[in-house]
């Protein structure tokens, strides 16, 4: 019953604020809405200590079916629940973020006209996200994976009368699709390997699923995957990484990362809710939810690394030079997102979801301070006319350098003493490097050199939004103004979120209480060490993070307090370089040469060559031309080609009855 | 229940309309509100009547229920009507959108009410006949009959262009007939029988199948329409009216896949195993090839249209994928792209009657003054993209993994129409719904009428049900499909056992 009251009160709140929003008022949908998130969010950590933090037997899945829903040969899916650890600490995430974010929002889109609408997406959107994080099967789990892209797309062109914005909904869509193209062929496959997509059936029966070693049977071909004769082996690596390209794209990963940046367009909440804290991570969730057959295919979990590895460091590149705001913690974001994919890849996946969990926290605060920010001058972004903020919003400042700290993965190697970054991030990478994977010295090299950045432009953006001299138009400095506490609550609980959660909880997601706290919902398999050997890597090794980020803090301090002349100086030096980054790495200029311009030009093409030139002058035009002629030869009857059809057909069925009566006396 | 002759109720119920409209006069304002009365009785009254077929369905019997056989003649031929399974629910989708159809013509067709629904109500009884036939030679008339009102319907109310339109039609439909009238006639010769339940059981030789399929093929392919016969349908569809949109898309297109189950695959199991490839490449060069040209559309109603023949490639596909899902997901999708497909058509006409025209370039920004039509046409919009939650995922989902059981690379090409339905279906609603109301011409539109609301809120219901709840369907379809699949099958080992004797 509790777990139906968690995902179905988002779902009551949007139906309330939808159909209803416009006759009960924006007032109503606000509370509404906030006050059933309020109650979701109460229960999830009551589920929470139930599940996760209980001790002893008995707790294993919890599986709770509402209702049937495709049954069809041997493929049988229930809309139905499944709790466990992960899906617990979801839960926890999801509702505490969604909630925060919903009260938050009834400050920030004070003046919006169009304010139960908005609300209704927001509870859509967590309904989705909830139904993805409780599914019980992989199709469930697709229903939220679209349901909160649609909630995303709505939400990123909810400013509808901005071309802008609804270009980027878009972008988010269907960016997000090419990787669903490739999670429905997984899933597919899936279901041709295991018979099921039934996390239950297939969790079951992957135990059992490669054949033992000089078995007979063991390099029989079991799938002809895209030509190719796969034995079990292989297939399941096929499989992984069908299912992964859903992973990428849901969370912007190197290739299908594009979509994020722009996704910025949406009201600063979303960003927090959506497009930091929860949604992109649903491809963190369903490779750990997926372990049991991930941990079959090495080489999948290699592909998981490399991009990860990318990433991190791509986006961190990137998010270096932008002087957006929002931009640059939306990079941030897909460049942490990278380093949980990093951790998933080297079979450390409670370090993948501890990072998950704690960068849910700071990542939402960043993004809530961010929005303080452009709240305070009146929607500037750019953080070129900002600057000198911190004596004029005091308690934004605080939050956000907090959020910087635990970003930055503040702490002392060694000890329990640092901020939650700290203990989610140095874990991963010392994981990366005692991995045994063949890509284990290329990641753990990307990551610290991500983590430099990471401090570089975090601190950037800290210096360039609250120190120095102010460089807003004397008006806006004027009308600068401290956030009305029901935008401050929400930073101050994540500031909290932001400062404990590595500390109170690293135990449990990857150290010793691991096997207690998991109770399997994370599945290793009896060759994954990980768990013991990154506690044995070298003291430079765990100081390097630490190295990193006081070396991007001193830089950063250098160029943007010291002397804040340099970084101009080196962006004139270095111009080509500066562009690359500026732009992006071009990938969307690549991506709009690729894909958009040569599937329109490729689609003009079929119509007005293919359907119009070929098809239709050689087929019925050509008849009808050919018709024509010789009607006008032959026959010239006045009547219209109904009648020509008529007594084409009263001949036909004349004949096929006179043929008939005559066959039946035979 | 079994001795009251159900179907032939339904099927020509809508004659005692035509009965009663012949006496109407429809130019006099209140004489077209009787016309309009009338017609939307008959509709109803036919809808609810249908649904006792769907109530009285037992759905454990996978054979043909509700039997009426009479001897025509003497000649072997006989009127023998049935449903099962797999044509019950068709029936039941054509009848549900009739009233939808009166409605959208109440004020949107002006002249010539009293025969415009003669038409309507005549389009029914043949469509209706199609379904419940187990007759080949009636199922024959019926098929061939549907095209008469249809053509009539576009070329009298259609727009500018409808005689090349409806010519288009009638020829593309012409070769098809011609062909599966021969095909018939072979399959009397040598089976002795029209009888669909004998011939479901007679087991064509193989070589005879061969022909047999490909004449059957080149009917159906046509109605379907599958690439690259489906040029008659952007055109058909631009200049047919809202209500002859719906009825072909929703209706006329599901006879090319219904035809292709319960002859193709039933009767011709070995030449439909021998052909599956080249079904398998033209679905996907369907999906793929029509999806691009649907993107660059500058009409909203062609975009619509390759759509549909888009949509129709994963029907054919799943078809001849010949296992569960692919069959089931099949049947789903025709349901669903019948409601579906419906309403987008139904969308396109409520701005159409405002504004008289279907250039997308004519409109944007339309969600600020009609709030309540980007919603539904939102929602429709979703079910096209194939969003899980709506029922246009079920049958796409089905298909796919059907297929990918069957030939990956199949399932790849076609797992692609995921991305551009997407891009096409987004691409028009951005265009016509979202952006700054700037254009004059559009200031003064009215947000949905109470009739409007009337006609597309069910539909939304529907779409969101079956998306969540499709149970109701597969409980009545799973038990013929089941048996299909397990003829196919038997068939298939049949013919391999023997090619091993042989050698």
């Amino acid at each position: 019953m509790i777990y139906k009251a968690i995902v179905f009160l988002p779902l009551i709140g949007f139906l309330i604020a939808g159909l209803f929003g416009r006759s009960i008022g924006a007032k109503a949908s606000e509370y509404v809405t906030s006050g059933l998130m309020v109650i979701a969010a109460v229960l999830s950590w009551i589920v929470f200590f139930n599940v996760a933090l209980a001790h002893g037997e008995g707790h294993e899945v919890i599986r709770v079916s509402v209702l049937r829903w495709i049954q069809v040969g041997g493929l049988d899916l229930d809309w139905a629940f499944r709790v466990d650890t992960l899906t617990a600490i979801m839960f926890v995430v999801v509702n505490t973020v969604s909630t925060l974010v919903h009260i938050y929002s009834i400050g920030y889109m004070h003046h919006d006209p169009h304010r139960p609408r908005f609300f209704a997406y927001l509870s859509l959107f967590t309904f989705a996200m909830l139904m993805l994080i409780t599914s019980d099967n992989l199709a469930q789990m697709f229903f939220g994976w679209e349901g909160v892209g649609l909630a995303s797309y709505l939400l990123i062109g909810f400013w509808f009368k901005k071309p802008s914005a609804s270009a980027a909904a878009m972008k988010a869509f269907i960016v997000n699709r090419v990787g669903d193209f490739g999670f429905v062929l997984g899933i597919s496959g899936v279901f041709v390997l295991f018979g099921s997509i039934n996390f239950e059936t297939i969790f079951a029966s992957a135990a059992t699923y490669l054949p033992a070693e000089g078995a007979a049977d063991a390099h029989n071909a079991v799938i002809n995957l895209f030509g190719m004769q796969l034995d079990k082996a292989h297939a399941i690596t096929g499989v992984c990484l069908l299912l992964f390209m859903g992973a990428m794209g849901k969370s912007a990963q190197f290739l299908l990362h594009t979509w994020l940046p722009d996704a910025m367009e949406g009201p600063t909440p979303v960003s927090a809710l959506i497009h930091a804290a929860t949604m992109v991570t649903a491809g963190v969730f369903l490779v750990a939810r997926m372990s049991p057959i991930f941990e079959l295919s090495p080489d999948a979990l290699t592909f998981v690394t490399l991009i990860g590895a990318i990433t991190a460091f791509f986006a961190a590149t990137v998010g270096l030079v932008q002087n957006d705001i929002k931009r640059v913690i939306a990079y941030s974001t897909c460049s942490q997102l990278g380093y949980m994919f990093v951790a998933l890849g080297v079979g450390a996946y409670g370090a993948a979801v501890f990072h998950l969990f704690t960068h849910a926290f700071f990542k939402a605060l960043l993004f809530l301070g961010a929005g303080s920010v452009i709240h305070a001058v009146d929607g500037e972004q750019d953080m070129r006319y900002m600057g000198g903020l911190r004596k004029h919003i005091p308690y934004t400042f605080w939050a956000m350098t907090i959020g910087t700290l635990a970003l930055t993965g503040v702490g002392i190697p060694g000890t329990m003493i640092g901020f939650a970054g700290f203990f989610s991030k140095d874990v991963i990478i010392e994981s990366a490097y005692a991995s045994h994977s063949i890509l284990s010295g290329f990641a753990y090299t990307l990551l610290v050199v991500a983590a430099l950045f990471t401090s570089f432009y975090s601190w950037r953006l800290a210096f360039l939004t609250f120190f120095g001299k102010p460089r807003a138009s004397h008006e806006v400095m004027h009308h600068v103004h401290e956030s009305p506490m029901v935008m401050l609550f929400p930073l101050a609980v994540l500031t909290v979120g932001a400062v404990l959660a590595g500390v109170l909880f690293e135990g449990r997601f990857f150290g010793e209480e691991y096997q207690e706290f998991w109770k399997g919902a994370l599945f290793t398999s009896e060759h994954n060490e990980i768990l013991h050997e990154f506690h044995h890597v070298p003291v430079l090794v765990s100081w390097s993070p630490f190295i990193a980020m006081v070396l991007g803090f001193v830089t950063a301090w250098f160029m943007y307090i010291k002397s804040p002349e340099t970084p101009k100086r080196l962006a004139e030096q270095h111009r080509v370089l500066y562009q690359f980054l500026l732009n992006k790495w071009y990938f969307d200029e690549l991506y709009d040469f690729l894909f958009v311009r040569s599937a329109k030009a490729l689609g003009r093409f079929l119509w007005k060559k293919g359907d119009v030139a070929v098809i239709d002058t050689y087929g019925p035009n050509g008849i009808a031309a050919r018709v024509v002629d010789i009607t006008r030869g032959v026959v010239r009857l006045q009547s219209g080609y109904l009648y020509h059809y008529a007594f084409a057909m009263l001949i036909g069925i004349a004949a096929l009855v006179t043929w008939m009566m005559l066959g039946s006396s035979f | 229940m079994t001795d009251w002759p159900i179907l032939s109720a339904v099927t020509f119920l809508p004659l005692v309309g035509v009965v009663l409209l012949l006496f109407m006069q429809g130019d006099t304002a209140h004489g077209r509100r009787n016309v309009l009365n009338i017609s939307l009785g008959v509709t109803v009254a036919t809808f609810i009547l249908s649904l006792f077929i769907w109530i009285g369905f037992d759905k454990a019997n996978p054979g043909f229920q509700m039997v009426e056989k009479h001897n025509w003649l003497n000649t072997g031929i006989s009127y023998h009507l049935g449903v099962d399974g797999i044509s019950m629910l068709f029936v039941i989708l054509t009848t549900f959108l009739m009233p939808f159809c009166v409605l959208a013509s109440w004020e949107a067709v002006e002249k010539r009410i009293k025969e415009y629904m003669i038409a309507f109500l005549l389009l029914e009884v043949v469509m209706v006949g199609v379904f419940v036939s187990l007759d080949v030679v009636l199922f024959y008339v019926f098929f061939e009959a549907t095209l008469i009102p249809m053509f009539v319907i576009i070329g009298v109310w259609g727009g500018k262009d409808r005689v090349y339109a409806s010519y288009k039609f009638f020829l593309y439909t012409l070769l098809g007939s011609v062909l599966m009238m021969l095909a018939i006639m072979a399959m009397y010769w040598q089976a002795g029988t029209t009888d669909i339940t004998e011939l479901l059981k007679f087991g064509f030789p193989a070589g005879m199948q061969t022909w047999l399929w490909l004449a059957c093929f080149a009917a159906f392919a046509v109605k379907m329409p599958m690439w690259p016969v489906h040029t008659w349908l952007p055109d058909a569809h631009v200049q047919a009216p809202t209500a002859g949109s719906v009825i072909l898309a929703g209706v006329m297109l599901k006879l090319g896949g219904y035809g292709f189950i319960r002859f193709s695959l039933s009767m011709f199991p070995l030449a439909s195993e021998h052909f599956a490839p080249f079904v398998f490449t033209l679905s996907v060069l369907a999906i793929i090839y029509t999806s691009l040209v649907a993107m660059m559309q500058e009409d909203i109603k062609k975009l619509i249209a390759y759509s549909s023949v888009a949509h129709m490639g994963y029907v054919t596909m799943g078809i001849f994928a010949a296992n569960a899902q692919g069959l089931q997901g099949a049947i789903f999708q025709m349901l669903s792209h019948g409601i579906v497909s419906g309403a987008l058509f139904l969308c396109v006409g409520v701005v159409y009657d405002r504004l008289h025209t279907r250039e997308i370039a004519a409109y944007g920004g339309l969600v600020n003054n009609m709030p309540k039509y980007a919603v539904a046409f939102m929602i429709f919009t979703m079910a096209n993209v194939g969003l899980p939650g709506t029922s246009g995922f079920i049958g796409e989902f089905l298909t796919i993994v059907g297929i990918f059981r069957v030939n990956t690379w199949v399932a790849l090409f076609a797992a692609t129409g995921v991305i551009l339905s997407a891009s096409y279906a987004l691409w028009l609603y951005r265009r016509v719904i979202f952006g700054a109301l700037e254009k004059d011409s559009l200031k003064g539109l009215l947000d949905l009428s109470s009739r409007e609301k009337l006609i597309l809120y069910p539909l939304v219901a529907l779409t969101i049900f079956f998306g969540v709840y499709p149970a109701p369907v597969f409980d009545v379809t799973t038990a013929s499909v089941d048996l299909l699949i397990n003829n196919y099958s038997a068939a298939l080992q049949a013919a391999q056992k023997l090619a091993l004797a042989v050698h």
